[in-house]
């Protein structure tokens, strides 16, 4: 069963699965699942998270994440830290084997942290940036040796943050361009089978899992469908059995509500932590203003965003790490909504209103490749901004352009985003505020130009400091001055949903359960 | 005598087709040098994080950090060889990739021209021999109707109504997977899941070409050769199909060899909304990842297969129409 009161505050929208009689899991059938279809079938170098949703049926990584985001075990069996926070030692599998019969040791581990993760994962580069050695006293045993304690480095080492590779295969190739990248060979429940591009991919179960028993499907189709209708009108009819990733819009979820049919997860990206934002270029004239910044933030009812373009699947942002990030969470001191105080700000920075009504007038840029609500969301943005008498020029553009127009050429004054804060604000968060994260070219770093020299040093601090308490309070005081110095908006705490017939059961849910290897799925057989 | 000219026109013709693509191909290379961003912008934008350095490591191996000039001759060195290069993206060659796609989209644009064709012709010649009737009104309405509305929503109502509302047929792919058909079986599960995009996407054409073999027909009815076989005491309907109709035929082929490029790219819209795993879709990927190489293979591809279709269309002037001289000299 599903445990939904563990769901932290979030709008229970989602309708519970049809449990009327309750089934015990069944062998066989295979699950139609669509998601965008992926470049390559490999995560360990890339967070592309359409690759994460496949490849994790078929690679895994050393834990997964509970609705909690606690790590329970997956390749590791369990853990032990050092007092001093300087070795984790992580017990593996013994009956683990790759799907060509090799056994998976832990010189696969070593291999994969040094090699792949540390050298070419976007994220690893910095979660195994303190490690200096990687022992393998035998087999199944690994211990990580840091030079400085690293909390966070247990909050992504699941199979999308760090999938583990087959040293066997990828030893002494050019990792990135390695043919078993577009047709993997895994520990995991699934093998993959067929990939023909533009239309689908096949995996088949893996007979010699390591979990006795599992998994339980025979197989998984993987099947493509760009249109969006499309993808509704599949699932209506049966054709498919689940959706994973938001693939159906908030706005066709209303089809899906009659829980004895069909099933709406809201917890399966938990783990992402997903923020959707407004960055604010505060290199521009008036927005380098902090006074300017808090009256756009006071100016956007949140709340109403969630309603009305979300649909109610989501939640009202108040600061930089999501709600759900329970650890870390702290509420703070709000800019929430309040126009008579962001005009008030507005006149105070010497932005009068003109004979028109208007102060400025500044533009806000989002990609046609985010998602429908991300656009939608910019209309709202711009009428509430109108409001407060700043008038807001609306650019769409693809994805490319995009990213060129804000992170190398600086040339826009507000931009959309939806970004992943991460179970961990080391990792997620602090890569967004960070003065030596201001990278000309580089995608995702701090495109906003904010810096401010103590928030550095307490996010510094922050990512090596060992002691839980220590860090959270650290945390909490880096949450109030980005809330205060609002360089970046944080809007909505977005949901991601799994749609599927009400047939598609699994037994444990996970909070990175879109990453989920589904050794535990069962479809219930049609009657 | 008709046939003497054939074989050294279709030679002519094949020797006009190579400055003419090399043409597309230069233009096709130097409008998209106009998008803003590359491969690697994108590549590092779905990856999540990248550092400058190893942003500027990928632009060197891909050799986008060349001068335009020496990236083009590059470019027109491999064309010359047929090498296609390689998507750095897909991590696959370039021609491999169009020739998994390339069936597809020929097989959903064939079909879609042969429904058009026919439909369009039977239309207008009953609009024709109707004319001014209930029935002949009542076409004009269907056709400006099928004229007017957008391919993408027709194909999504499409949908709605047989997959969805009626469950006769399937709402997208090309085949069901995983069914392990035999090859007849595979056959009709193809044929199934073809005839939504088909008739969707030839709408359109089914209406211009209605519209047009009726206008032509219409005015035929009035040529003096119609009279002559009148009054020799040629039957109505061997009037209208073998003297009239054959006529008609003319513009309508003048008409599709040119919607024959326009095809392939309303294709782009059909295959997203039915999941057909054709060059459209994949044409569209490209662009938005700026993956030149790739893009610029399916235009070469599709260039190709455009100037193909009209040199096929000019064959079929000289079997229609007797009077065509395929060596170009003056009756």
């Amino acid at each position: 069963m599903h445990r939904r009161d563990l769901m932290t505050g979030g709008f229970a929208l989602a309708s519970l699965p049809a449990i009327a009689q309750p089934t015990a899991p069944v062998r066989g059938g295979t699950a139609r699942i669509v998601v965008e279809e992926p470049p390559i079938l490999t995560s360990a170098f890339i967070t592309t998270m359409n690759i994460g949703m496949v490849s994790s049926k078929i690679l895994e990584g050393l834990v997964s994440y509970d609705l909690e985001l606690k790590p329970v075990p997956a390749l590791a069996e369990s853990w032990e830290t050092s007092a001093d926070g300087l070795r984790t030692t992580f017990r593996l599998r013994q009956n683990a084997k790759w799907h060509d019969g090799q056994p998976f040791t832990s010189a696969d581990v070593r291999f994969t942290l040094l090699e792949v993760w540390k050298k070419l994962h976007p994220f690893g580069r910095a979660v195994f940036a303190n490690v200096t050695e990687v022992e393998t006293p035998d087999p199944h045993t690994v211990t990580v040796v840091l030079s400085a304690p690293a909390l966070y480095l247990f909050n992504y080492i699941n199979t999308y943050g760090a999938q583990i590779l087959p040293r066997h295969i990828y030893e002494g190739t050019d990792i990135l361009k390695n043919p078993a990248n577009s047709a993997p060979i895994g520990t995991g429940p699934f093998r993959f089978k067929e990939w023909t591009r533009g239309s689908h991919l096949i995996l088949e179960r893996n007979p010699d899992y390591w979990q006795a028993g599992k998994p339980y499907l025979d197989g998984i189709i993987f099947r493509f469908i760009p249109d969006a209708v499309a993808r509704s009108v599949a699932l209506e009819a049966g054709e498919i059995d689940v959706t994973i990733g938001s693939q159906i819009p908030v706005t066709s979820l209303r089809r899906f509500s009659d829980a004895s049919k069909y099933t709406i997860n809201t917890d399966d990206g938990r783990f992402l932590a997903s923020i959707f934002l407004a960055q604010i270029n505060v290199r521009r004239p008036h927005l380098g203003d902090r006074r300017v910044r808090q009256a756009l933030s006071h100016a956007i009812d949140r709340a109403a965003l969630v309603r009305l373009v979300w649909q109610g699947y989501g939640k009202p942002a108040t600061g930089p790490i999501p709600s759900s990030v329970a650890q870390y969470y702290h509420r703070g001191n709000p800019q929430g909504f309040d126009p008579r105080r962001a005009e008030q700000l507005l006149d105070e920075a010497g932005l009068r209103r003109g004979a028109d009504g208007k102060r400025f007038r500044i533009n806000l840029v989002s990609g046609s490749g985010n998602s429908l609500e991300s656009n939608r969301a910019g209309e709202f943005i711009k009428q509430s901004f109108a409001r407060i008498g700043v008038d807001l020029e609306l650019i769409i553009e693809d994805s490319a352009a995009y990213l060129r127009r804000v992170y190398t050429d600086g040339d826009y004054d507000i931009m959309t985003s939806s970004l992943h804060k991460l179970p961990d604000p080391t990792l997620g968060v602090q890569r967004l505020y960070w003065t030596q994260n201001i990278i000309r070219g580089a995608p995702w770093t701090n495109g906003s130009g904010y810096s401010n020299p103590e928030l550095d040093r307490i996010m510094e601090q922050a990512a090596s400091e060992g002691d839980l308490a220590r860090r959270r309070a650290l945390v909490n005081r880096w949450q109030e001055i980005v809330q205060e110095d609002a360089p970046i908006l944080d809007l909505v705490e977005l949901t991601w949903t799994t749609v599927s017939t009400a047939r598609f059961r699994k037994e444990r849910p996970q909070g990175d359960g879109m990453f989920a290897g589904l050794e535990d799925a069962w479809l219930v057989p049609a009657r | 005598m008709k046939r003497r000219g054939l074989r050294p026109f279709v030679l002519r013709r094949l020797w006009q087709v190579v400055p003419v693509l090399f043409g597309i191909a230069a233009l096709n290379f130097l409008i998209l040098q106009l998008a803003p961003g590359d491969v690697v912008d994108v590549l590092a934008g779905e990856a999540g994080a990248a550092t400058p350095e190893y942003m500027a490591q990928l632009r060197a191996a891909f050799g986008l950090d060349r001068p335009l000039p020496v990236q083009f001759l590059h470019y027109l060195g491999n064309l010359a060889t047929l090498d296609l290069g390689f998507s750095f993206r897909l991590n696959m060659p370039v021609l491999g990739l169009i020739m998994t796609r390339l069936p597809a989209t020929l097989l959903l644009m064939t079909s879609a021209l042969a429904i058009a064709v026919v439909a369009g012709s039977l239309l207008g010649v009953l609009a024709a021999t109707r004319v001014g009737s209930w029935a002949d009104t009542a076409l004009s309405w269907f056709v400006l109707l099928t004229y007017a509305v957008p391919t993408f929503w027709l194909g999504l109502m499409a949908i709605v109504l047989f997959s969805a509302g009626l469950g006769w047929l399937p709402s997208g792919g090309m085949y069901t997977v995983g069914a392990g058909h035999g090859a007849l079986a595979m056959i009709g599960d193809v044929a199934l899941h073809l005839i939504l995009p088909a008739v969707t996407l030839s709408t359109f054409y089914m209406a211009v070409y209605a519209r047009l073999v009726r206008s032509s027909m219409l005015e035929l009815y009035g040529a003096d050769f119609i009279r002559t076989a009148r009054a020799k005491g040629a039957g109505e309907w061997r009037i209208t199909l073998v003297h009239a109709f054959r006529n008609a035929l003319l513009p309508m082929v003048t008409m599709l060899a040119y919607q024959s490029a326009s095809l392939l790219s309303g294709a782009v819209l059909v295959e997203t909304v039915f999941s057909w795993p054709g060059l459209g879709r994949l044409a569209y990927e490209a662009i938005r990842t700026r993956d030149l190489n790739l893009l610029l293979g399916i235009l070469f591809f599709s260039s190709v297969v455009v100037v193909l279709v009209n040199l096929l269309v000019d064959l079929l002037y000289v079997l229609i129409d007797p009077r065509v001289d395929p060596a170009g000299r003056r009756a």
